[in-house]
């Protein structure tokens, strides 16, 4: 595995990459091989999100990856590269509450349900359960956990988390449900 | 001025960590950054025996932003061996542990070598330019072959690969298993293997070494940061007060960061020949292969019993893997199964005896149940043959065996004194949740259809021994340290409340547990108490998190220094009420004067009183705070039953869990919400051990699950729901009654889930599945059980 770097080496080829980041804009001289985690951490200091293994398996690092217009998806942010993102807009657990600090509904209900321990897993399992709500608005248990499968989480067995995007599956629900009154 | 009348303690109050956590806002030990810090990186053995013929690490300081590179040769002289502080037996053999290897490495990913550089890639890239010559021998990596006469040697000048033999024979005591055995009407004997796991916390370690003016600053990723310090001043001659510890945000351990690890040694040595700041965070590969293992035993069972279920004897040969060295607590953790594999029951005759081997594998050590779940597991699969031995139902056979409510306190054959407990209870709870009856009736029916999915029920009826640990017990057990744990309270002159704990949670919750407790004792808002915990500097004295201590020994040291600071507060309460303290009472979170209510102050009044000090009580000190430091005489026995039913599809060895209820005992609860999380992720890993995880080595030495690809924890889809549930039996040897509950879950459900299993494929002639049960592995026992 490589990493992002605050001083290149010679040999490594390098290039300039322009990335919104919750709401701020970067621009950045990256290596070409920085995978993009290693770019939010070490280069911009966003620390929210974290790594967890080498091999795409844990899901730790998740981050939404889009435009301007559009938050976009979830990517394993240990899956792509730093110049992949040029020109995008990522958003990390750090950029999802509201410019007034009020939680994301997904947060909330994590807290309130008691759907995470030591919380390491917890900013892309939260960011995979925002993808997860956004293209199934109301998952059944089994869709929730399917489609968190790419995350892995050691302390809660999953229980509290599936019930936490449940209920934050709901309160968006009904939040849309008021903005469309 | 907040007064609380609401009792926090039993609320499931949402806890205070979470804000950090669900914002990204945490402070894990990869996230620190120091000026001028630098990184490290570790060149690993590929080989799991070799000499090292020659290693150069000259190229690598040639290297682009490379500040240093050095070998174990180049710090032999300094860098001691890591310790353990369990050595069992007088004549253990314990051989030395160096960080980096010095002539030979032992397993692989064993330290050979360090870059430190400027950034973490370029310390990465230059270990490619290390070059090491490597011996290749043969490794030892089979338990009975290790003890074998003639097998190769994983340290050769000890003259053997045996560690200790380790002994409880209750004919000490007058009742032998030999008698017992003489006696029996029914035996039964079972070989079981407790496979390898990797506690796969989640956050990989990461350690950063400031070195300061000769003053460290360390941060770790640890359970143990007050442990950890007495080791670093004993390992590196750094004075004690000089070196400080901090275990900042930690993502989870399990106790697989219950360990004084190379890692951090190495670290440590990198940094102080420098001078500055040194940080290393390994990549999960590394955590597989470098991080300590948990489990890998063969257990021989010998169970005893007359025709009507009772059971007369046990005795239990244990072979337990060490691997290449002995780990800080490693030939201990079979040995705190010692005194689980009698259960909740009233065996009279009881030999167990265990061997530790090294092999040319990573160290064992401490993971969640450390013993307990090895114990637990053997002796209730053994329980369940015993039952179908004599045509008893599970729960009956076991009914006749345990010790009965009215029984308590009872004396086990461990020499245990359980002081509570309520099996029937627990027991009837779970039945009943689980639909017992009807699902044996649905078993029976599918078994007459001859339905290629089957159905079996676990029954699992553990306890365990928590609150580690009795300091008395400990020193007789050979254990380096005390089990005792401190606490100290301070009411700042506002009324907030600063509490420091020396244990350090890391995941656990216990800054909104400690906080419910104080809010209780003092009468103060649950907001208004800051909990400090995992720095050296502000928690100066501790033995840290693991074996369920927190609370059981922890809580009741912070509910005495809370009771300090409140018998000082009603003296000066009194002082200002004009009264006698022994006039007031303590009610609805203020002293209050016996039948004029009205007349009353608070925690905080008297904070105040004593920071102005203009009006003290004579012989009365300027200050409101206390400590206190709480050494249990004995252990708490949490229990429970788990009661597990699977599906099993005969036709592709797929096993499915239908439902699965946990019923626990935890004695009394602080806080419901969490007791629920942490039943909840102990089945879960229950669960993983007996269905999903194995670490496996091949036969060159290789760990071949060195990532999540091979190694699998399980995930969302993976698990079921579980239906979790208490029984409240007070603890009656403290005044919190608490009893511990991070184990519980990994203790009791593997057991469930392969009696589930077996009871499932019983009618195929199926006794047992090695575990992890995989659908190959049920497949293949139904194919070998002879039965249609």
């Amino acid at each position: 595995m490589s990493s992002g770097t605050a001083a290149p080496s010679q040999a490594t080829s390098t290039s300039s990459i322009s990335v919104t980041v919750d709401g701020s804009r970067y621009t950045d001289t990256v290596e070409s091989r920085t995978l993009l985690v290693h770019y939010l951490r070490e280069t911009i200091g966003k620390v929210g999100t974290v790594i967890g293994c080498d091999t795409s398996n844990c899901g730790s690092c998740t981050v939404l990856l889009g435009t301007a217009d559009d938050p976009g998806h979830s990517v394993k942010s240990c899956s792509v590269l730093a110049v992949q993102a040029d020109g995008a807009n990522v958003t990390t657990v750090e950029g999802l509450a509201g410019p007034d600090g009020s939680l994301h509904a997904v947060q909330r209900a994590f807290h309130e349900l008691h759907g995470l321990q030591c919380g390491f897993c917890t900013p892309g399992m939260i960011i995979s359960a925002v993808d997860l709500l956004r293209d199934n608005p109301d998952p059944t248990d089994d869709e929730i956990r399917d489609g968190l499968s790419g995350n892995l989480c050691r302390c809660t067995g999953y229980q509290n988390i599936v019930r936490a995007v449940r209920a934050a599956g709901a309160e968006l629900r009904a939040q849309v449900t008021e903005v469309r009154r | 001025m907040t007064v609380t009348e609401d009792r926090q303690v039993g609320a499931g109050r949402l806890r205070k960590e979470d804000a950090r956590l669900i914002t990204g806002r945490t402070q894990w030990t990869d996230n620190i950054t120091l000026p001028g810090m630098l990184h490290m990186a570790i060149l690993r053995s590929p080989f799991a025996s070799a000499r090292i013929t020659s290693i150069d690490v000259s190229a690598a300081l040639d290297r682009p932003n490379v500040v240093a590179a050095f070998t174990g040769a180049d710090v032999a002289d300094v860098q001691g061996s890591l310790p353990c502080a369990w050595p069992v037996t007088e004549d253990i053999v314990h051989p030395d542990r160096p960080p980096l290897a010095v002539d030979a490495v032992r397993y692989h990913g064993e330290a050979v070598a360090v870059v430190v550089a400027r950034d973490r890639s370029s310390a990465m890239d230059a270990l490619e330019a290390i070059d090491v010559d490597y011996e290749p021998l043969t490794p030892v990596l089979d338990l009975e072959e290790a003890l074998a006469d003639g097998s190769p040697l994983v340290h050769p000048d000890k003259g053997t690969n045996k560690s200790y033999t380790w002994i409880f024979d209750s004919a000490a005591a007058g009742t032998g298993t030999d008698a017992a055995a003489a006696d029996a009407e029914v035996v039964i004997e079972r070989r079981y293997v407790q496979q390898r796991l990797i506690p796969a916390f989640m956050e990989p370690r990461s350690v950063i070494v400031d070195p300061g003016a000769g003053e460290y600053t360390i941060w770790s990723a640890t359970q143990i940061p007050h442990i950890l310090r007495v080791f670093y001043a004993l390992l590196t001659g750094t004075p004690e007060h000089k070196v400080r510890v901090i275990a900042p945000d930690v993502g989870g351990g399990f106790g697989g960061k219950l360990q004084v690890t190379p890692e951090e040694l190495i670290t440590f040595m990198a940094a102080r020949r420098i001078g500055r700041p040194v940080k290393y965070t390994e990549t999960r590969s590394d955590t597989m292969l470098s991080a300590h293992h948990g489990r890998d035993m063969i257990q021989d069972v010998r169970l005893t019993a007359r025709r009507d279920g009772t059971v007369t004897g046990i005795s239990v040969k244990l072979i337990a893997n060490m691997g290449a060295y002995l780990g800080l607590v490693g030939p201990g953790v079979p040995i705190l199964g010692a005194f689980m594999y009698n259960g909740i029951y009233k065996f009279p005759a009881y030999r167990f005896e265990c061997t530790g081997v090294f092999t040319n594998t990573v160290i064992t050590d401490a993971y969640r149940g450390a013993g307990r779940p090895e114990a637990t597991y053997a002796l209730e699969r053994a329980m369940d043959d015993l039952g179908v031995e004599l045509g008893l139902d599970p729960i009956e056979v076991r009914r006749r065996n345990w010790i009965k409510k009215e029984e308590f306190p009872f004396t086990t054959v461990a020499g245990l004194v359980y002081d509570s407990g309520d099996y029937d209870a627990a027991t009837a709870k779970a039945l009943a949740l689980l639909g017992y009856d009807k699902l044996r009736a649905e078993q029976a029916d599918r078994r007459a259809s001859g339905d290629p999915v089957q159905l079996g029920i676990g029954t699992s009826t553990y306890t365990e021994m928590c609150g580690l640990a009795p300091s008395r017990i400990l020193g007789a057990l050979r254990y380096a340290a005390g089990g005792w744990e401190t606490a100290a309270v301070r009411v700042l002159p506002t009324g907030k409340v600063e509490v420091v704990t020396g244990t350090s949670p890391h995941g656990q919750g216990h800054e909104t547990a400690w906080s419910q407790i104080v809010a209780d004792e003092l009468g103060v808002d649950f907001d208004d108490v800051e909990v400090l915990h995992g720095d050296t500097r502000s928690s100066y004295k501790g033995l840290d998190t693991y074996g369920s201590r927190s609370l059981a020994v922890g809580g009741i040291a912070l509910v005495e220094a809370c009771r300090k600071v409140r018998d000082k507060a009603r003296t000066v309460a009194a002082h200002m009420l004009e009264c006698s303290p022994d006039d007031l009472e303590f009610t609805g979170g203020a002293f209050r004067v016996r039948g004029t209510p009205d007349a009353a102050k608070t925690i905080a009044d008297a904070a105040f009183a004593v920071f102005a000090a203009h009006d003290l009580p004579d012989g009365i000190e300027a200050s409101l705070d206390a400590d206190a430091t709480f050494d249990p005489q004995t252990f708490s026995f949490p229990h429970g039953t788990h009661l597990c039913a699977v599906e099993v599809d005969t036709r592709t060895g797929r096993v499915d869990i239908r439902k699965y209820v946990a019923v626990d005992d935890v004695g009394k609860v602080i806080n419901p919400t969490i007791v629920e999380g942490q039943v909840h992720g102990g089945v879960a890993q229950g669960i993983a051990q007996a269905l999903h995880e194995e670490a496996v080595y091949d036969e060159s030495g290789t760990l071949v699950t060195g990532s999540f690809v091979d190694y699998t924890p399980p995930t969302a889809a993976d698990l079921p729901d579980i239906v979790a549930d208490r029984t409240e039996t007070p603890a009656t040897t403290h005044p919190l009654g608490v009893k511990g509950v991070g184990e519980a879950g990994a203790i009791a459900a593997t057991p469930a889930v392969v009696n589930a299993i077996v009871d499932a494929l019983r009618p195929f002639g199926v006794r047992d599945v090695p575990m992890p049960c995989t659908p190959e592995r049920v497949w293949r026992a139904i194919r070998a059980g002879g039965a249609s």
